[in-house]
């Protein structure tokens, strides 16, 4: 289980941005694209190598003080996005 | 929506649907140092010298971000010949593409992959020959080739970006594959594609000294399943993609996920196509010195010829699988039959297919002709003009 502790890093294959022309944030890799759905682009928008998962998840509450199981959310995704190599502890 | 009165007049039927031109691939130059007997740049190259300018690539660029493309490949003949890539690189970077350069590794210096680096390049793809120093040398027509390579590979990595190698396989270099692969492991690749050989260009006129065999190409593919269950049981995260030649299937492939529906060529000249082997098909392609690239993707009659269904003939236009491979690829069809609106021979529904299964024949016997190598002397046997 991944600690509230943890400081996620996008891996370095990629590049985070919001495109104009899918409405969406997006990670970009060599020769490819990956499309992310409205939460997950929230997320990652946070991720910047300095918060924690906790701080993350303070913005996101802040920011969406109506979400609920916003933590187990959060969590879930972030083992996602280290199996897909997206990130690292 | 209903009503007569709401659409355009029935005369005037709107262009079949297409997406955004995700991928924007820059054929900076036709020229290159090396002479691979399978390269996809036109026979006739040698016709087409007027490169287009620093800024008409740029106009290009911003055009393209304007339209959705977001991937930017910078491609040849060999990128590395242009002295302005530096500031393409910088210029596509600013506008917020991801950018791939797509280099034989040759022309390449420690110096200039940091000045890439600092320009803003996000990843770059070396090709390789094969991963044997003579056979590598052999096919691309230079004495130094390998070696150069190795070391820029090692370069690339060490200076922090994604790495993809590309190695071409065929009947010289595909049962070496477990060498290859431990190379790419080796050079630490983040994605290595084993792209068997197609049969465009260059290929097509050497296709019998280059077509694996069957049991070739099963061999390759069986090896190539081990090293991924073995790298990934070893948390190596390399990616192996085993890209399989269409002349070994019954269905032919989904080309370019159709026509003009995600990609974008732009030749050293400035002719934009779907795909980069458009430019052999009797078709005009519009040119991006007189017209913009939203009049190219979304008007032109070049990227609209092949769009939808109406154009198919049968078995495609009645076929419950049209949706799934639009026919397959125009350029082969062409290629093979004579009329681009074919059913690709590779479809074993094709009545075209037997000339699939006589390739496929061929290639079970010795290849007998020498190659010919992708140069200007011989691309002027090629030329109209």
């Amino acid at each position: 289980m991944t600690s509230l502790e943890m400081i996620p890093v996008l891996e370095k294959m990629f590049r985070f941005q919001w495109e104009e022309a899918q409405q969406s944030y997006v990670l970009l890799y060599p020769e490819g694209m990956v499309k992310l759905n409205g939460p997950a682009g929230e997320i990652l928008s946070l991720v910047d190598g300095k918060r924690n998962l906790t701080q993350i998840i303070d913005l996101l509450m802040e920011k969406y003080p109506q979400a609920e199981g916003l933590n187990d959310d959060v969590l879930a995704f972030i083992d996602d996005a280290i199996k897909q190599h997206w990130i690292r502890g | 929506m209903s009503g007569s009165c709401q659409g355009k007049p029935s005369s005037l039927p709107e262009p079949p649907s297409h997406g955004q031109p995700l991928w924007l691939l820059a054929e900076l130059t036709y020229k290159c140092p090396l002479q691979c007997p399978y390269c996809s740049n036109p026979k006739d190259f040698a016709d087409f010298s007027e490169e287009l300018t620093t800024q008409e690539w740029i106009k290009v660029f911003e055009e393209g971000r304007k339209l959705g493309a977001v991937q930017l490949g910078f491609s040849g003949g060999e990128p590395l010949v242009r002295q302005d890539l530096s500031v393409l690189i910088k210029a596509a970077r600013d506008l917020g593409y991801y950018t791939n350069l797509i280099t034989s590794g040759v022309g390449l210096s420690e110096r200039k992959v940091a000045e890439f680096r600092d320009a803003g390049l996000d990843h770059i793809q070396v090709s390789f020959q094969a991963s044997d120093e003579t056979v590598n040398n052999m096919l691309a027509g230079s004495q130094k080739a390998f070696q150069q390579k190795l070391k820029m590979a090692r370069e690339v990595k060490a200076q922090g970006y994604p790495m993809v190698l590309n190695f071409v396989t065929h009947r010289h270099n595909i049962d070496q594959i477990d060498r290859i692969i431990e190379l790419c492991v080796e050079l630490e690749a983040d994605y290595v594609e084993l792209a068997t050989c197609q049969y465009y260009g260059w290929a097509f006129e050497n296709r019998q000294q280059l077509m694996p065999t069957r049991a070739q190409l099963e061999r390759a593919e069986r090896i190539t399943n081990e090293y991924r269950a073995k790298l990934a049981a070893a948390g190596n995260p390399i990616k192996l993609i085993f890209v399989t030649p269409d002349y070994y299937e019954e269905r032919p492939k989904g080309c370019m996920n159709g026509w003009g529906q995600v990609f974008l060529t732009v030749t050293p000249d400035g002719q934009a196509l779907p795909c980069h082997s458009a430019r052999m098909l009797p078709i005009e392609f519009p040119n991006v010195r007189e017209h913009t690239l939203d009049h190219i993707w979304n008007e032109s009659f070049g990227f609209n010829h092949f769009r939808g269904y109406e154009w198919m003939k049968e078995p495609c236009l009645s076929c419950d699988e049209k949706e799934k491979d639009f026919g397959g690829c125009r350029c082969q069809a062409y290629m093979m039959t004579g009329d681009a609106h074919n059913t690709d021979p590779v479809c074993s529904k094709s009545p075209n297919h037997d000339m699939i299964l006589q390739a496929r024949a061929e290639a079970e016997a010795p290849a007998t002709e020498p190659l010919l190598y992708r140069n200007e002397r011989n691309s002027r046997v090629f030329c109209k003009g």
